[in-house]
């Protein structure tokens, strides 16, 4: 078997096609190849000796989807691919659109619907969660700076601005507001989310629908250590029935098809949890799962392979990640090839 | 009399290491402090434990009490005690 997968941006804000690879490459029956799929010709996993058996570079899909279809058909040409992963928000309506295409030329995918991703964007999550019962901090949509004026009716300061597909900043009055919403503005367009900032501790859960309402799996995670981009850089897995019972209400709830992260906070003053992002893919500290005892990535391409998939009972507590900045040597030649023919063979 | 027991979920390692499985929080005992929770999941009470230390211990009631005590405060603290 085939599989390609996208994401191998293993930076300060890490994709999670690394961790997805490693994680099928560490499923016992997983025979077969992993090609990787790059934005960059600097994306780390390209340079990760046996990581993938060959990586090719791909089009941003804004470059036009005629152009990235025709890009993947023909890396599938040589490849002969059976899967794609693709792991990254951005990406992910570009798939969807062009799955049939992909489909027809023998390449199976395994991803949510529009409306399963319309539900859970970060400018509609608020309606579909109160509809749910579910705790959700306040937030209002800002596109244009005058919308910024009316935080102070809604909110007290220091509030979180967010982009639509990535990025937040907490600022602490209007005008730190007014500058992280051109930064975001610049970067993912609109609308910017404006949100309750709420302090407190960080727990995520990582999830597996298979697209029936049924949860194959989930675990749940403690962020032991937090980055200033707000990313987790160590955490460990822990068991909250609380933070399992909304993840596995929302799968059943929209019927969700592929892997999800769900991330929560847990309020300092009032230790109730709210739900601040739903993410539609695995997330980069996913390879904890398979540690934890459920290969998430590994389940999902046998979902998408027709294959039968009994759902996860349970996973170890206690087991961690820390993360490592560990540099790769690598040489000008190895650089030249990715960057000039746009393949690369470690 | 009530007696103090430990939560559930709460994991105790040899070392006194305390990991608490539904929140993820840790905490780090010394060797006496170990010895006390130790005793306490094998549901000892309090006079057991005091007991146990002035016996196998040079150490008078007065303090291991006191630091029984503390002890017991700070595992209220963190909730990871309950008095029944």
């Amino acid at each position: 078997m085939k599989i390609a997968v996208t994401g191998l941006n293993a930076i300060d804000s890490p994709g999670p096609g690394v961790p997805v690879i490693r994680s099928i490459k560490d499923a016992k029956d997983f025979k077969g190849e992993i090609i990787g799929l790059s934005y960059d010709s600097l994306d780390p996993g390209l340079y990760i000796e046996k990581l993938t058996s060959k990586s090719y570079l791909i089009p941003y899909p804004s470059s036009g989807l005629e152009y990235f279809l025709e890009r993947l058909l023909a890396i599938h040409k040589i490849e002969k691919l059976d899967f794609i992963i693709p792991t990254l928000d951005s990406e992910l309506y570009a798939f969807i659109k062009i799955q049939d295409k992909l489909l027809e030329a023998g390449i199976k995918l395994f991803l949510p619907t529009f409306e399963q991703l319309e539900i859970r964007s970060k400018d509609k999550l608020f309606n579909f969660c109160t509809k749910q019962g579910i705790k959700v901090p306040k937030n209002i949509l800002a596109t244009n700076i005058s919308n910024l004026h009316s935080i102070q009716n809604n909110f007290s300061y220091p509030v979180v601005l967010k982009g639509i597909f990535y990025e937040a900043y907490i600022v602490n009055n209007f005008d730190e507001a007014v500058v992280a919403f051109n930064k975001l503005k610049q970067k993912w367009g609109f609308p910017i989310i404006v949100q309750e900032y709420i302090k407190g501790d960080e727990f995520n859960v990582v999830g597996l629908g298979d697209g029936t309402g049924k949860t194959i799996g989930a675990v749940v995670m403690r962020k032991l250590y937090i980055t200033d981009k707000g990313k987790g850089w160590s955490g460990v897995t822990i068991l909250d029935k609380t933070l399992l019972g909304v993840s596995n209400k929302f799968i059943l709830t929209s019927k969700w098809k592929s892997g999800l992260e769900l991330e929560f906070i847990k309020s300092a003053a009032t230790g109730e949890y709210f739900l601040l992002e739903i993410n539609p893919r695995f997330p980069a500290w996913v390879y904890l799962a398979p540690n934890a005892g459920q290969n998430l990535p590994w389940a999902l391409v046998k979902l998408g392979m027709d294959e039968k998939v009994t759902s996860f009972s349970n996973y170890e507590i206690g087991k961690m990640f820390v993360r490592c900045a560990w540099d790769l040597i690598t040489d000008m030649k190895v650089f030249e090839k990715i960057s000039t023919t746009g393949e690369l063979k470690l | 009399m009530s007696k103090i027991h430990l939560i559930e979920n709460l994991a105790v390692s040899d070392s006194g290491f305390l990991f608490l499985h539904t929140t993820g929080e840790t905490f780090t005992l010394n060797k006496t402090g170990s010895e006390i929770v130790r005793m306490l999941r094998s549901r000892k009470s309090k006079e057991e434990i005091l007991k146990f230390f002035t016996e196998n211990y040079i150490v008078d009631t007065n303090t291991i009490e006191k630091d029984f005590e503390e002890l017991v405060a700070q595992l209220k603290f963190y909730s990871l005690v309950t008095e029944k």
